[in-house]
């Protein structure tokens, strides 16, 4: 399996204080690593410097084979970026928006309609498309959001709390795409959550980040027997919580 | 950039508070115009053809101002309005991390948000100047020469010139600060200050530095009123509208202006003397035009820098 993320002892400081510390961290191919930890632990800050819109104090990072800080529109050009909260222009349609971002893509006009109509099918909203998204509810902006990754084609997602303050429908709704995107597609997804239980439905491989340390990662089951021993179940809260409170 | 520059083009000429200023403009614009050219209508009757007579057109005062003044005055508000929410808005909408999470240039954003806004004023003006030169030949019954229509045309240049200024003066603010109402006042306050105030701050400065003691000794008023006029010139709407003034009137041979004059009596000195071509008149605000251009770049070039260095975070 091929390395898609590749961090060597990654570290970003803000004056005194240590954001991310000596992360070293390896995401391989069609996985769906799970980000853990909690508010202000260096999740997003680690994003940015993967996606190369922070420098890294010190330490090194590969994405898809390229050096963020150096080759930051390679790298961007690749990765599907959905930030915390997206946002969107409320006064276009959602097909205009989708345009919008193909034509910051470069691409081709040809192909802008075709890969807009796609996307909106893939997300489930090919009835809504021409609607203002000022109008969208939330769980719709959420998968409007993933839309306009779908029209680069991604080769890695990078999903920052996707879920946050969707329904129990819609959050379903949002893992089932994630679910999919990466089985059919064979995308790699990295995704950040605080929703425990759907971050053990569909991810491959966790790490929990604490005060800007990785402090656990491996999948589920090795969590699980390192700190619950044989038999102590798979609940991933109850790691998480294991680990918050040794932290 | 231009994909950039073609979305806040589509949504300039959408905006309701951009359409409701240019209305505005125009309005008061044909107001006043018809109004100078009324006064000189009544002026010229019984009096042999002068030279250059279109150009009073822009120049004269009607009832209140002239068009070059007015322009002086509001232009920059038209600068400020396309500017000040430029990057703050798209902050405030979170759609600024994802803007730049595409494969393009940091750059690309402000360059074709400021691209977007000189060509949205270049319209503007130059659509305002057409249909005021239209209503100028209906009502003066006068055909402008070669030599006006290039004096209007460095008019236009310059115009869009400054109002630029302004709209990088206000693409800086809105970098600087997060909240769209301290960015627009933060412009606007600038913007009554050069406009409005800059004579009483360069008179106090002036008294300060050179006071006049005796106020009939030309040995002081002289650098007195010498250092309140080059410190006058800070801001750009005094070196605008100096700048203007001279490349619209012929006639006018220096950039400060010694006397007031009415209407017929310019029109009776001009008897008396020759109009300067358009590249003596052009040399002579030559330092003006400099300084214009240079306070543009180094507004937009402070942009261009803290932009480029700023974290953008999407919380």
């Amino acid at each position: 399996m091929a390395a898609i993320i590749q961090t060597e002892n990654l570290t970003r400081r803000y004056g005194q204080q240590v954001a991310v510390d000596g992360l070293t961290l390896q995401i391989n191919e069609r996985e769906i690593f799970g980000f853990l930890g909690p508010n202000g632990a260096g999740k997003t800050t680690t994003i940015l410097m993967l996606l190369g819109l922070t420098e890294p104090t010190s330490g090194s990072a590969r994405v898809l084979g390229y050096d963020p800080t150096r080759d930051p529109l390679e790298v961007k050009r690749q990765v599907g970026y959905l930030c915390e909260n997206v946002g969107f222009y409320d006064d276009l349609t959602g097909r205009e928006n989708l345009r919008f971002m193909a034509e910051l893509n470069h691409l081709p006009e040809a192909r802008v309609t075709e890969k807009v109509e796609e996307a909106l099918r893939t997300v489930g909203l090919d009835g809504e498309g021409d609607k203002l998204v000022g109008a969208y509810s939330r769980g719709m902006r959420q998968r409007l959001g993933i839309a306009e990754l779908l029209i680069k084609d991604p080769k890695l997602l990078i999903l920052d709390e996707p879920t946050l303050g969707l329904d129990p429908d819609g959050t379903n709704k949002m893992l089932d795409l994630v679910h999919s995107l990466s089985r059919d597609r064979g995308i790699t997804v990295m995704l950040s959550s605080h929703q425990l239980e759907q971050v053990q439905r569909i991810c491959t491989r966790v790490g929990i980040m604490i005060k800007g340390k990785l402090v656990a990662v491996g999948t589920i089951e090795e969590l699980a027997k390192r700190k619950l021993g044989e038999g102590g179940g798979m609940n991933l809260e109850e790691i998480y919580m294991r680990y918050f409170k040794e932290a | 950039m231009w994909t950039i520059c073609k979305k806040e083009l589509a949504d300039h000429f959408s905006s309701t508070r951009f359409l409701i200023l240019f209305c505005l403009i125009l309005m008061v614009a044909l107001v006043s115009t018809y109004m100078a050219a009324a006064n000189i209508r009544r002026v010229l009757e019984g009096v042999s053809k002068p030279s250059n007579v279109f150009l009073l057109l822009f120049t004269t005062e009607g009832k209140f101002f002239s068009l070059v003044q007015f322009i002086a005055f509001f232009g920059p508000l038209l600068g400020i309005i396309m500017g000040f929410d430029a990057i703050n808005r798209e902050r405030q909408h979170r759609t600024l991390a994802k803007l730049v999470s595409q494969p393009i240039f940091r750059d690309a954003v402000i360059n074709g948000k400021f691209l977007a806004g000189v060509i949205t004023v270049s319209i503007a003006l130059v659509s305002m100047m057409l249909l005021l030169t239209g209503m100028g030949l209906i009502t003066v019954g006068v055909v402008p020469g070669w030599e006006e229509i290039g004096r209007l045309f460095v008019y236009l240049i310059v115009s869009i010139a400054y109002v630029s200024f302004w709209l990088g003066l206000a693409i800086l603010f809105s970098i600087l600060f997060r909240s769209l109402a301290t960015s627009a006042l933060a412009a606007v306050a600038l913007w009554i200050f050069f406009s409005f105030f800059i004579g009483f701050a360069s008179d106090l400065v002036a008294d300060a530095l050179s006071p006049v003691r005796n106020p009939r000794d030309p040995e002081e008023v002289v650098p007195n009123e010498r250092l309140a006029d080059a410190v006058s010139l800070v801001s750009p709407a005094v070196l605008y509208s100096k700048a203007t003034s001279t490349i619209l009137d012929p006639y006018r041979r220096s950039r400060g202006s010694v006397m007031i004059v009415g209407l017929f009596e310019k029109l009776s000195m001009e008897r008396f003397q020759s109009p300067l071509p358009l590249d003596q008149s052009i040399l002579v605000v030559w330092p003006y035009l400099t300084l214009l251009a240079a306070l543009t770049l180094i507004c937009f070039g402070l942009s261009y820098v803290i932009f480029m260095r700023q974290e953008i975070r999407s919380a």
